[in-house]
């Protein structure tokens, strides 16, 4: 209990330690919903589709949330060679307590990183429909962060070098970004982008939060919940599988 | 302390460690030496439950650490080749994580924490981000972790690896008075010959995964001839140069060389 305590608080002092980074990290958060929400806003208007910055804002918290949780996890591929990780995978202490700590550790802060990104959201113009309905969007921020802090680990655990890393990056990272619906509405889509888009686990993230913050999505609100819930389970216990098998 | 039989360790083809034995008492400093790709780590990774043996025996203090991994764990600190640190806490703040993944109970920590800072002189700088550390600091203080938890042995993994010889000389100084004052056997690799002559009691040659000479750095020297323990590890490993493959660590270690500026 002890171990996944101190691996937590330690994810938190590195967060709320690097200020330079925070105000980095938000900085493309901040040009998506600028540069789109203002610029697409005229366009996404005359289609009738209403007001895009209100649309996008969930979208772009999700995108913060997937990007800080994911990387948690894939840092272990520098954290293996020069960091930390081999102080604590000598340590007599069982690997999956370790596994536990850190990605408590990881999505705590990528919820951290979502609530700032929430606030400049409001900040530029974006209103909730229910104020009453907000905490029920940090559950499905809390729910992607799980998820991708454990795949993340799972990819992590088995990444050998930054050539890897850029792959999985430019193959798997962007990819659930772009096709997830933050920055476009999931109905009406031709007909191969739409099973894309059903098998992007941020889609039914996304969904949730949009579903919650402004009272209209594209799929039932409990069937996004059931998809995340079990999505991060099973990627949980296969993140915590792959971590046990790293070799240093 | 240590206890080592006919250690095999092979991977895919290749041999890394070929029926290696040697015994290190209670309280012994041994220098485990050798060029470049010749075992050490490979052996130092199985002493210390990273790697599993293809086959032979270990015992540290007694256990068998694949069949004890937890126990003999405890009964041991490492010092890493590659750096261990959490850069972005304090020195105190890595000394505690230590502390707790050792179990050593609270007050204990405190305590024992702050004598090791005082020994290895960075209790004044204990609340600092350990960024802002020198590279001979930041192996001071990793030093210092790895004695936290009153361990029987501490391996160190070419602990002096880019420090200038101010640097190393205290740092052994350290090691030294530790290693009298608790009975802490200690293991160590190093490349310069002139420190395990020096700190070393005894010294083990390992040349192509073999061990190929053991004893005292006097008895090294008088078995080959030679006036130096360079000249001795020469003359038993030959004078030819090996380069190591570029591994993905070689080539990690040479982007943070790119990103940090060199300094460790």
């Amino acid at each position: 209990m002890n171990t996944i305590y101190i691996l937590w608080l330690r994810e938190l002092k590195r967060y709320t330690r690097s200020r330079s980074q925070i105000i980095a990290s938000l900085g493309q958060p901040l040009l998506y919903l600028v540069a789109l929400g203002f610029g697409l806003g005229p366009v996404f208007k005359r289609a009738g589709a209403g007001n895009y910055l209100q649309f996008v804002a969930p979208g772009v918290i999700g995108m913060s949330v997937l990007f800080s949780s994911i990387f948690s996890g894939l840092g272990l591929l520098w954290d293996r060679q020069f960091g930390f990780l081999k102080e604590t995978l000598v340590a007599p202490v069982s690997r999956i307590q370790i596994m536990i700590g850190r990605t408590l550790g990881g999505s705590t802060v990528a919820v951290m990183q979502g609530l700032l990104v929430t606030v400049i959201c409001l900040l530029a113009g974006f209103r909730p429909a229910h104020l009453a309905m907000v905490p029920l969007a940090l559950v499905f921020m809390v729910m992607i962060a799980l998820l991708f802090a454990a795949l993340g680990m799972a990819i992590g655990s088995g990444l050998e070098d930054m050539q890897g890393f850029q792959l999985i990056m430019n193959f798997l990272v962007m990819p659930i970004f772009f096709l997830s619906g933050a920055l476009f509405p999931l109905n009406g889509l031709p007909v191969i982008l739409g099973y894309v888009t059903k098998a992007d686990p941020l889609s039914y993230g996304i969904d949730g939060m949009r579903n919650v913050l402004l009272g209209h999505s594209a799929f039932d609100p409990r069937l996004d919940f059931a998809v995340l819930a079990v999505l991060a389970c099973v990627l949980l216990v296969f993140g915590a599988h792959r971590f046990n098998k790293i070799e240093i | 302390m240590i206890h080592v039989q006919n250690l095999v360790k092979t991977f895919a083809a290749f041999t890394a460690v070929n029926d290696v034995s040697f015994d290190v008492a209670e309280g012994e400093i041994f220098a485990f030496l050798g060029p470049n790709g010749a075992g050490k780590t490979t052996t130092i990774k199985m002493l210390t439950t990273l790697l599993q043996p293809t086959s032979g025996s270990i015992r540290l203090d007694g256990l068998d650490p694949l069949t004890h991994q937890n126990q003999a764990r405890q009964r041991f600190g490492i010092v890493f080749q590659d750096p261990s640190l959490d850069s972005e806490l304090t020195a105190k703040e890595n000394m505690e994580i230590h502390g707790v993944l050792y179990h050593v109970p609270h007050k204990v920590r405190k305590q024992r924490t702050e004598e090791l800072l005082k020994l290895f002189e960075l209790w004044e700088r204990r609340d600092d981000q350990v960024k802002k550390f020198s590279g001979g600091m930041k192996r001071r203080l990793e030093i210092a972790r790895g004695f936290l938890h009153t361990p029987r042995i501490l391996f160190l993994d070419e602990p002096t690896l880019g420090l200038d010889p101010q640097s190393r000389n205290q740092l052994w100084t350290h090691v030294k008075k530790v290693n009298e004052a608790e009975r802490v056997t200690v293991f160590l690799t190093t490349h310069y010959m002139d420190e395990a002559d020096r700190v070393a009691h005894r010294i083990g040659v390992i040349d192509h995964g073999k061990l190929v000479a053991q004893g005292t750095p006097r008895e090294i020297k008088d078995n080959t001839g030679t006036e130096t323990l360079e000249d001795a590890f020469l003359k038993l490993t030959g004078s030819t140069i090996r380069d190591e493959s570029a591994d993905p660590a070689a080539t990690m270690r040479q982007f943070a060389k790119m990103w940090r500026g060199g300094g460790r």
